[in-house]
């Protein structure tokens, strides 16, 4: 079970990710989207989407640099175990509280608002509890051992999280860890994976290029598009 | 010089009746599918009146179009690039659907359905967004003829800058009132802020022939575009997620055909033609400081298609050699270029729009006649022109940025046609004076009125097709197997796929189901599980 869980679960995550994304690329382009429900309700999502926004991108940083930034480089650049330990309760605890109150206020705006409930899709739903899940837990984890430098996850899941990349990962290191940490790991890599499955993927187009690119986009058109275009299966034309 | 071609219209608002027919083709051509209920590529709104969607002119609200920085450079409206980016979890100045109006449908079924009792049924308006039974309270053509004008003309935001100036100028009252209808669709300007808007730069302006374009595979759904088009004219599509904008009937102009909204315009107002443009001009054009200047500043841009240096930098760039000909009998150009009578709708927007519009004349005529002057005598004509029952404060609100100058002379332009024209036509020696008044010989007129009264499809629709090499496939593509959205990752796929509504490559028919028969067999089916 823990090579299961430490050893393969994150590389099958990780492959699903990689898979999803390009088989979404290559055949589902269209479906490519944020999808967003603001045409039916703003002055909510005004509020509630830049705060959820906002707080899990500094999440995420939070999480790159604690898993993958060893204690001894921190501690190089002469910084305590003490002020990175307050550094992390506090900026982490500020990070999760936005993204906690943002995806809150979201989902009570998704349930409440006909027609934003309305085109809620069952996928929607399972990545709402997915993703609502990986971020109480990992909020509960944080705020339930606070005391003196709270739990080192820099001696146990970090080496684990930086093994990875090595391939040959050291489940052994995962074995003392609180279980909070454990589901918390589990929920966010089943998360990672169903990423390109969901409407998650737009994190993947975030339109960085836009700095760099002409404000006025010439194209030519595509000389293969000029005839007519063949009836493809399932859009033959209606009541012949 | 850096020639480029675009296809561009006129629209003569003389002879509008308002009839709606362009919008309601548009409408079936384009936008009758679900997530688009509430889309009107083609609108015609009556003016005065708030407009679709609601007081869209409001820039300070929408922040549509592009302003000039301190430093006189151009700069959107609605923010930066950074300032895009910073913002993109949420749009703040998108307008809501309820901005354009909430889309309805009515239970019908109720009408055969509903049990035996008392009471008359009836079909109650059912809401498209959220299914349940609703209020009607606006539509896109509301205040259509100035319907609760009184009570809400005010809230044009044309009517209140022409009140700033000249107060007396605007009334709601009875018999004091004026009206003209605008119908407006994509203006594919020259400096789209709609495309300068697009984060993931899915939408392009196509060199070819200037048409400006959504790609729906590269849209992402940031909905910049909408609120970058100051004439609110780009759309979100709420089932796929993603832009959706007037097409300029690309399909069907590739082809030589002219747009579902001119095909089927009953007055025969509108005009297609090939406009030559130097696009290194665009931008500077774009930034002329004084808004007053833009519509001069923009006639500067376009190119003179008799001009044989034009004509060779046109051949070097690669413009076809039928385009360069379209160009020169472009009923577009001379109304725009040579005779002046067309003007552009908001130039104030810097976004250098290529609709253009020749301002309405008519109630002048009508009102001089009424008070017992002959109204087309031209010496009382030009003068009235300046107590329109229009006033050319508010026509040059919408096309001028306010400056009466160009107005006024587009209209005494007409006044003159019409009282040369006159004398002709009753035989009577027509007075040299009044063509020379504005600047216009006999020949000029006639030209002018043949253009305007006269001209046959051949020419009030002069479209190059896209290739002469590919003449016979597109002959053929004229009446396309498919609907021209049908091809895979179109905004005519459909089904709830698992990624979401209308993802993934599933083959629902949503485009045929909204077609004729689908429509007339789910009607008249007897049991709803008989229709499709």
């Amino acid at each position: 079970m823990t090579i299961f869980l430490w050893g393969v679960l994150p590389y099958a995550a990780f492959a699903l990710l990689v898979a999803g994304l390009l088989w979404r690329h290559r055949y589902d382009r269209f479906g490519w989207t944020t999808r967003s429900s603001q045409v039916y309700e703003s002055r909510l999502l005004n509020i509630a989407s830049p705060v959820f926004h906002y707080g899990i991108l500094f999440v995420l940083a939070g999480h790159l640099i604690g898993l993958f930034v060893p204690a001894s480089w921190t501690r190089a650049t002469g910084v305590s175990d003490h002020t990175y330990h307050l550094f992390s309760l506090y900026g982490g605890t500020l990070a999760g509280a936005l993204a906690v109150a943002g995806i809150v206020m979201l989902v009570y705006r998704r349930r409440t608002r006909a027609p934003v409930f309305r085109a809620t899709t069952a996928n929607d739903k399972v990545m709402y509890v997915f993703l609502l899940g990986a971020i109480v837990l990992g909020m509960t984890a944080k705020l339930s051992d606070t005391s003196g430098n709270g739990y080192d996850y820099r001696a146990t899941i970090g080496p684990w999280a930086r093994s990875l990349f090595t391939l040959r990962p050291d489940t052994g290191l995962m074995a003392g860890v609180p279980v909070l940490y454990h589901v918390h790991a589990v929920v966010g890599m089943v998360l990672i994976a169903l990423v390109p499955y969901t409407r998650l993927v737009h994190m993947f187009s975030a339109p960085v290029q836009y700095l760099f690119r002409p404000y006025v986009v010439y194209r030519s058109r595509d000389p293969r598009r000029l005839g007519p275009r063949p009836d493809r299966r399932g859009w033959e034309r209606a009541g012949s | 010089m850096r020639p480029m071609a675009q296809i561009a219209m006129v629209m003569n608002l003389d002879k509008c009746i308002g009839c709606h027919t362009c919008s309601v083709t548009c409408k079936q051509a384009w936008t009758n599918r679900r997530g688009m209920e509430y889309v009107w590529f083609n609108n015609v709104e009556t003016r005065p009146g708030q407009g679709y969607p609601r007081r869209y002119e409001d820039q300070e609200r929408w922040r549509g179009g592009w302003e000039l920085n301190r430093r006189g450079a151009l700069r959107l409206k609605a923010g930066g690039r950074f300032r895009k980016l910073a913002g993109i979890f949420s749009n703040p100045r998108l307008p809501e659907i309820k901005d354009y109006y909430e889309p309805w449908t009515y239970d019908y079924r109720n009408l055969t359905d509903a049990p035996l009792g008392g009471d008359y049924p009836v079909a109650r308006p059912v809401s498209q967004l959220d299914g349940k039974p609703m209020k009607i309270g606006w539509s896109s053509n509301w205040d259509d003829n100035l319907g609760g004008a009184p009570a809400y003309g005010d809230l044009d935001p044309m009517v209140e800058r022409v009140r700033r100036e000249a107060s007396d100028k605007v009334r709601f009252a009875y018999e004091q009132t004026f009206m003209f209808y605008l119908p407006r669709i994509c203006e594919h300007c020259l400096n789209p802020s709609c495309v300068a808007s697009c984060p993931s730069g899915a939408m392009y302006k196509r060199s070819e022939d200037g048409i400006v374009l959504v790609d729906q595979d590269r849209c992402r759904g940031w909905r910049m575009c909408v609120t970058g088009c100051p004439y609110k004219k780009v759309y979100f599509n709420h089932r796929t997620g993603k832009a959706e904008k007037c097409t300029f009937c690309y399909p069907r102009t590739e082809a030589g055909l002219p747009t579902v909204c001119s095909e089927t315009c009953v007055g025969r107002l509108r005009y297609l033609g090939v406009v030559l443009y130097d696009a290194d001009k665009v931008a500077e054009a774009a930034a002329t400081p004084d808004e007053r200047g833009l519509y001069e500043a923009q006639l500067g841009v376009f190119l003179d298609p008799e001009d044989p240096g034009v004509r060779r930098a046109c051949e070097e760039a690669g413009i076809p050699y039928d385009w360069l000909e379209a160009a020169r009998r472009s009923p577009v150009h001379a109304l725009v270029c040579r005779h002046r009578v067309a003007l552009p709708l908001h130039p104030e927007y810097r976004t250098l729009p290529m609709v253009w519009y020749i301002p309405p004349l008519s109630p002048v005529v009508d009102a001089l006649t009424d008070t017992g002057h002959d109204g087309e005598d031209p010496d009382n004509l030009f003068g009235a022109i300046d107590t329109l029952r229009i006033p050319l404060e508010y026509l040059a609100e919408l096309f001028t940025a306010g400056d009466v100058g160009p107005v006024r002379a587009s209209l005494e332009k007409l006044a003159a046609m019409r009282s040369h024209m006159r004398a002709v036509n009753l035989g009577e020696e027509s007075d040299p004076g009044v063509p020379a008044a504005v600047g216009m010989d006999p020949a000029d007129i006639e030209d002018l009125y043949r253009l305007l009264a006269i001209a046959k499809y051949e020419e009030r629709y002069v479209i190059p097709t896209a290739a002469v090499g590919d003449a016979r496939q597109l002959e053929e593509s004229a009446v396309p197997d498919t609907c021209s959205l049908d091809h895979e990752g179109g905004p005519g796929m459909g089904g709830d796929g698992p990624f979401g509504v209308d993802s993934g490559r599933r083959r629902l028919p949503l485009v045929p189901v909204e077609n004729f028969h689908v429509l007339r067999r789910r009607q008249t089916a007897d049991d709803e599980r008989e229709a499709p």
